[in-house]
């Protein structure tokens, strides 16, 4: 009877608080659910938060986030919630004006602690005010988060905060994550589906990574195929599944006996030895396998240790079973949907790659052409060799790092270097072609290896100056960042500079050679030189300048990779055997076989790190293994000249 | 015919007369066999100058009498180091194995001590597998073929290669050093089967002469290398005279003319560039146990510059030129390099040599060039005959 | 006299440049035969196509009793089967001794090996002996080729040819930067070749090849213009049209 009547009682309380007005303020909303507070349960706590959000006050979200963070406190005689400030005694803050109100000792308080569960609920009724929170900075965090760990139960209150979103922007940013939540938690297949397709044109990440969500496996073996489970792949033993995984997984699903590994046996055996035999065999007879397994045999038919496994046993055991992935989502038209969405994107992604690559490859020719043309004038037109050219590179790029030195403004600094590099490597490679390549013009072999002996004194000398450490060699900030066309497709502006550079100098270059006075004597000279000298050309004259200008282009060709690569004393050896790779692979003596040469090696070396992405040592390897064998088929060069002015 | 050979070539004889007394000079000054003036560090230098020396000769031959400048005889110098290493550190890896293996109970079967094996050694590399090329590693014979073998055909295939398609000169000199640098980037990755940058190491340690101790090895070795230059000498010397060192010669100077004599000279240029990678692997295989080491920074096509610039400085087409500029050069640099210089105070500045033995090998590198294209040996040329 | 050389029907061009336009000429065994012609008339690149250097465009190069074409074969094998080329400046080995120039030409088996295990030959000796006076240059024998007379070496070089045996000669311009005593002596030598093998000689100089008194064939713009005596061809107005300019 009196248990009645308190069952009587609690239904009347209930049906009280069902009738109650809703209370108007958070006051009053604390102290209807101050039991509910306190001690908060997961699965209750959804009203509480619910009569808060009903308020829509702004203090509110503070509160909410407070007692989420575990930051309000209770004091103890009287039930009332405060949060608290700092000293001691602790001052007590109200939870509605955010004033202080009073003082209390740390006993007199309890600091309420809700569990993760409550908080979780809690982070979630937050996201939808912070969604909706009058200040744009808020939201956009709260978009943010939501991007960052999506939610089944954020899609309602996002959902709901899209219409009213005041700026044009977040709102485009809220649909769009809108749909990837329905992708993923829709409520009606028929939504997902739609959200899906909706989904299929975009390359982003964050959609692939919405439909790799959607389509996780898990593997799974039974003895008969399950028919009512959404079943994404059928493995077949010895090709997609060896059958070692394939009883490991047998084993991890308790299906059949586990392996005794050898090391077991090993020590299951160490420890049996009786006499100097183990199960039968004499121990020293146990250096094969075949020993060891009678021995371990001997031993599991006594039940001294479990038996083992046999590879009869194995192949059965995998034999009668079917070993298959499984989604975790359910539904088939979900998955369905999501693989065609999946490949409709790996293929624009596969295209924008495709066009990535061929930036980058543009970009990297760009770096070997401006690294070789400079070789392309020395070598090609005037055939000579020149070891020290990498160096010249160098002296460029400490050139521009010198600069900087005194010219903190990047831009200006950049402005000032390009000249002066040309101006310090031209008189660099006239000096050197006066002291020494002059007197070596008809022994290209010991050209090459006085011209080695320069090159290993400069380099050693810029180790002694600048150290061995590598130096900035900083690009002005407009150079910075990257120009990106979307998720997969992006090039660095610095890159771009290059390019342009190099597009600059084969202008240059095709001008001087081709339509000045200067470029008439070069050809002339590289031609006959016995001829031009009597027509009045001074072939001294001209090969100095000629020398010059290669190396002055090294020079800034130094600066421009020292902004996009490290300024070191070596940085120079990196790029001379690409270089003359470069020139001998386009052809000697011919402008557009340099630039021929270095986009066959720029694509080509990225297409091959393209499909070995973690291998740049072997891209370059591959590289040099086609190269020469490409010499074999045309040892004159990409762009050829042909007859007897090629001479032999 | 090998008497009248020696009687034609008296500069053989002297070589041979001055390797056999420096030997037994070092001998007596041995910590092993001797009176130990020589520390034991000291005679594995002199030991590896001697195998220098060889691939000095080597590449005279090729650069100096055939007028190939190959910038890829160390990288086949590299190739017999490693071809030996990877004998020397399998067995040295299986004493090591089997020793704590025995220490069990139970007697380890074959595959516990090539797992073991292979743990050890590739364990730097995150592997424990054993790669297919090092399937003869466990036969010091097969291993020593490989020394002969594995430079022998990359130098047949790539000459091959080059030569047929007529590359010559500067452009061969650029091909060969492509060559090099693509094998040294080739072993620099992990997965090269060679352990990448670490290299092959311990190969001091000879498997089954650790009773002996470092000073008798170091001994044996070194009589290895000057039995080594001493053989490889007389084969080049006896190569390069007579009528095969005319049409070396001849290929040098003119190479059209000797093919329209009737000469094959693809075929020759072969020959000559395989027989001295061949030697060249030899010697590497007899170097790289004496420097203990071997990684592909050694391979590095910079290397094979330095044998140019030894054999220019030492003087090209004399092979006792190519000997003297290898030892003069290498030990040189050692002894600046390794602190043995004093270095030089200016006041305002000192000179280190450890800092600047660069700058002045390279300014004299290109001072012999350009002043004394005939090298070290053009001078012994003359002051020794008056008339050349 | 059966026909050893048959040149047919051979073109090769240049970078659009025909400088060998539908060729054909034929030598046999013995026999002299100068080749003259204006500059640019292609007799040197009609040489390359012979001994392999270049390959023609079209047309045939038929060799021996055998009929095998030279166009398959490699320099080193069309030399090997009996073709000798001398070059317009002097190309002797500079650094070798006559005696090392001679023995390098000497008929013998040419392979890497067999050259390695090559020893000296009695016969080998008198065959040098023999050509070394044919030529004049007994007493040089052990003198550096570097340091002979430029008529010396181009004498060198005919032995060196002599040596081969060849079955067939091609001679650039031998006379050309001789003193006249020599001339003659190079006429003598190139006369007596002609006695037992084919002998073709480019050659500028008209009493030069006056005085070699053979059959003449006259090149222009990569083609036979002429063939037959040098009186026969000098009278004929297409050569003079083109020696004298039109």
């Amino acid at each position: 009877m009196r248990f009645l009547a308190l069952f009587f009682a609690a239904a009347i309380s209930l049906s009280v608080s069902g009738v109650q007005a809703q209370p108007t303020d958070l006051k009053a909303v604390l102290e209807l659910h101050a039991e509910q507070i306190e001690r908060p349960k997961r699965l209750q706590v959804g009203e509480v938060v619910e009569d808060l959000i009903a308020l829509g006050t702004p203090e509110v979200t503070e509160f909410l986030q407070r007692w989420q963070n575990r930051e309000l406190h209770m004091r103890e005689a009287d039930g009332q919630f405060f949060y608290v400030g700092e000293g001691t005694p602790i001052e007590l803050i109200d939870v509605v004006s955010g004033q202080v109100v009073g003082t209390a000792e740390d006993s007199e308080l309890k600091q309420l602690r809700p569990n993760a569960g409550v908080r979780r609920v809690l982070g979630s009724a937050m996201v939808q005010f912070q969604l909706s929170d009058p200040n744009i900075l808020r939201r956009v965090a709260a978009v943010d988060s939501i991007a960052r760990r999506p939610q089944a139960d954020q899609l309602a209150p996002l959902l709901a905060s899209i219409p009213n979103e005041p700026d044009a922007a977040l709102k485009e940013r809220k649909e769009r994550l809108a749909g990837l939540l329905t992708a993923r938690f829709g409520e009606t297949t028929e939504d997902r589906v739609a959200a899906i397709e909706a989904l299929s044109g975009e390359l982003s990440l964050d959609v692939q990574a919405v439909m790799n969500q959607i389509l996780t496996t898990r593997d799974a073996v039974a003895v008969t195929l399950p028919e009512n489970e959404n079943i994404a792949e059928v493995y077949e033993v010895g090709t997609d599944l060896s059958t070692a995984e394939a009883y490991a997984q047998l084993v991890s699903a308790d299906l059949a006996l586990a392996l005794i590994p050898n090391d077991a046996i090993r020590t299951a055996l160490a420890a049996n030895i009786d006499g100097g035999f183990v199960g039968g065999v004499p121990v020293a007879q146990l250096n094969t396998d075949a020993a060891r397994a009678t021995a371990y045999t001997a031993l599991a038919e006594v039940g001294t240790v479990p038996p083992l496994v046999t590879e009869a046993d194995i192949t059965s055991a995998v034999q009668s079973h079917v070993f298959y992935a499984v989604y975790t989502e359910p539904d088939v038209a979900v998955t369905d949907a999501a693989n065609e969405a999946l490949s409709e994107i790996t293929t624009r992604v596969g295209m924008n790659q495709a066009l990535d690559l061929t930036l980058d490859g543009l970009s990297l020719a760009s770096i070997y052409f401006l690294a070789a043309i400079g070789l392309a004038i020395t070598f090609g037109v005037m055939g000579v060799i020149n070891m020290a050219h990498g160096e010249f590179i160098m002296m460029g790029a400490y050139t521009g790092y010198v600069v900087q030195l005194f010219i903190p403004d990047y831009t200006l600094s950049i402005l000032v270097a390009l000249p002066l590099a040309f101006a310090v490597t031209f008189g660099a490679g006239v000096a050197m072609e006066r002291l020494v390549i002059r007197w070596l013009y008809h022994r290209p072999l010991e050209t090459l290896l006085a011209t080695f002996g320069i090159s290993i004194a400069l380099q050693q000398l810029a180790k002694n100056i600048f150290g061995t450490q590598a130096r900035p060699l900083t690009s002005p900030g407009w150079l910075d960042g990257a120009w990106v066309l979307n998720d997969v497709v992006s090039i660095s502006y610095i890159r771009i500079a290059i390019f342009i550079l190099a597009l600059i100098f084969l202008g240059l270059l095709l001008f001087i050679l081709n339509k000045t006075r200067l470029g008439l004597e070069v050809r002339a000279v590289t031609q006959n030189p016995g001829m031009a000298a009597s027509m009045g050309i001074n072939p001294d004259r001209i090969n100095m300048l000629t020398f010059g200008l290669g190396s002055g282009i090294a020079g800034i060709a130094g600066v421009a990779i020292g902004l996009y690569a490290k300024v070191t004393s070596e940085m120079g050896a990196d790029y001379i055997v690409q270089s003359f790779m470069t020139v001998v692979l386009g052809g000697v003596g011919n402008v557009w076989g340099t630039l021929a040469g270095a986009s066959l090696i720029g694509f080509l070396q990225k297409g091959i790190e393209w499909f070995n992405p973690a291998n740049t040592l072997a891209a370059q390897t591959y590289m040099i293994l086609f190269i020469i064998l490409f010499i074999q088929f045309r040892p004159k060069g990409i762009v050829a000249l042909k007859g007897r002015a090629a001479g032999d | 015919m090998e008497r009248s050979f020696i009687m034609r070539n008296p500069s053989v004889l002297w070589f041979l007369l001055a390797l056999a007394i420096f030997t037994l000079g070092v001998t007596i000054l041995s910590e092993a066999f001797g009176i130990g003036g020589l520390s034991t560090s000291f005679i594995k230098t002199l030991g590896k100058t001697l195998c220098l020396c060889l691939i000095a000769v080597a590449m005279d031959v090729v650069w100096g009498y055939c007028g190939i400048l190959s910038l890829g005889h160390f990288a086949f110098f590299g190739l017999g180091g490693y071809a030996i290493g990877m004998w020397l550190m399998y067995a040295r890896t299986e004493e090591i194995v089997v020793n704590s293996l025995n220490e069990g109970a139970i007697p380890p079967t074959q595959q516990e001590i090539i797992d073991g094996i292979g743990t050890q050694i590739f364990g730097v590399v995150g592997s424990s597998e054993f790669p297919l090329i090092w399937a003869f590693s466990h036969s010091l014979g097969l291993q020593l073929l490989m020394v002969v073998l594995v430079p022998g055909l990359l130098a047949l295939v790539f000459g091959w290669l080059a030569f047929r398609s007529r590359v010559t000169g500067v452009y061969l000199s650029i091909l060969t050093q492509a060559m090099t640098l693509a094998l040294a980037l080739y072993l620099f990755q992990n997965d090269s089967g060679l352990r990448g940058n670490n290299g092959l190491s311990g190969l001091q340690n000879i498997p089954g002469l650790d009773h002996l101790g470092q000073a008798t090895i170091s001994m044996w070795f070194f009589w290895a290398s000057a039995i080594a230059l001493g053989a490889g000498y007389v084969l080049f010397a006896w190569v390069t005279s007579g009528k095969m060192g005319s049409v070396i010669r001849g290929i040098r100077d003119d190479e059209s003319r000797v093919r329209f004599l009737g000469y094959h000279v693809e075929s020759y240029k072969l020959f000559v560039f395989t027989l001295t990678a061949v030697v060249a692997g030899i010697a590497g295989a007899l170097y790289y146990p004496q420097a203990g080491i071997i990684n592909p920074a050694e391979i590095a096509p910079i290397a094979s510059i330095y044998l140019a610039v030894w054999v220019a400085i030492g003087g090209r087409g004399r092979l006792y030129g190519a000997v003297i500029g290898a030892a003069f050069v290498s030990l040189l640099s050692s002894w600046f390099t390794g602190g043995g210089a004093p270095s030089i105070p200016l006041g305002f500045y000192t000179i280190q040599w450890t800092d600047w033995w660069l700058v002045l090998l390279g300014v004299s590198f290109v001072a012999v060039t350009l002043f004394f294209p005939k090298g070290i040996g053009g001078l012994f040329d003359y002051l020794v005959r008056k008339d050349p | 006299m059966s026909t050893l050389l048959e040149v047919s029907g051979v073109t090769v061009s240049f970078d659009g440049f025909r400088a060998i336009n539908n060729l054909s000429f034929q030598i046999g065994e013995p026999e002299l035969r100068a080749v003259i012609g204006p500059n640019g008339a292609g007799k040197t690149t009609f040489m390359d196509i012979i001994t392999g250097k270049t390959k023609p465009d079209e047309g045939r190069v038929i060799w021996g009793e055998k009929s095998v074409s030279l166009l398959d074969m490699s320099e080193s094998a069309i030399a090997r089967a009996g073709v000798g080329r001398k070059f317009q400046k002097p190309t002797v080995f500079e650094d070798q001794t006559v005696r090392e120039n001679l023995a390098m030409a000497l008929k013998n088996p040419r392979g890497p090996f067999d050259v390695l295990w090559y020893k000296k030959t009695a016969q080998g000796a008198e065959k040098i002996e023999e050509i070394a006076e044919e030529i004049g240059l007994t007493d040089e024998l052990k003198r550096r080729a570097g340091d002979l007379s430029h008529g010396q070496k181009q004498w060198l070089e005919i032995g060196m040819l002599l040596a081969q045996d060849p079955r067939l000669l091609l001679i650039d311009e031998p006379a050309a930067g001789m003193t006249p005593a020599e001339r003659e002596h190079t006429t003598d030598l190139i006369k007596r070749a002609a006695e037992t093998c084919a002998v073709v000689v480019i050659e500028h100089d008209m009493e030069f090849v006056r005085r070699l008194d053979c059959k003449v064939t006259v090149l222009h713009e990569g083609a036979v213009l002429a063939e037959g005596t040098l009186d026969h061809v000098t009278q004929n107005q297409d050569v003079i049209d083109v020696y004298l300019g039109r």
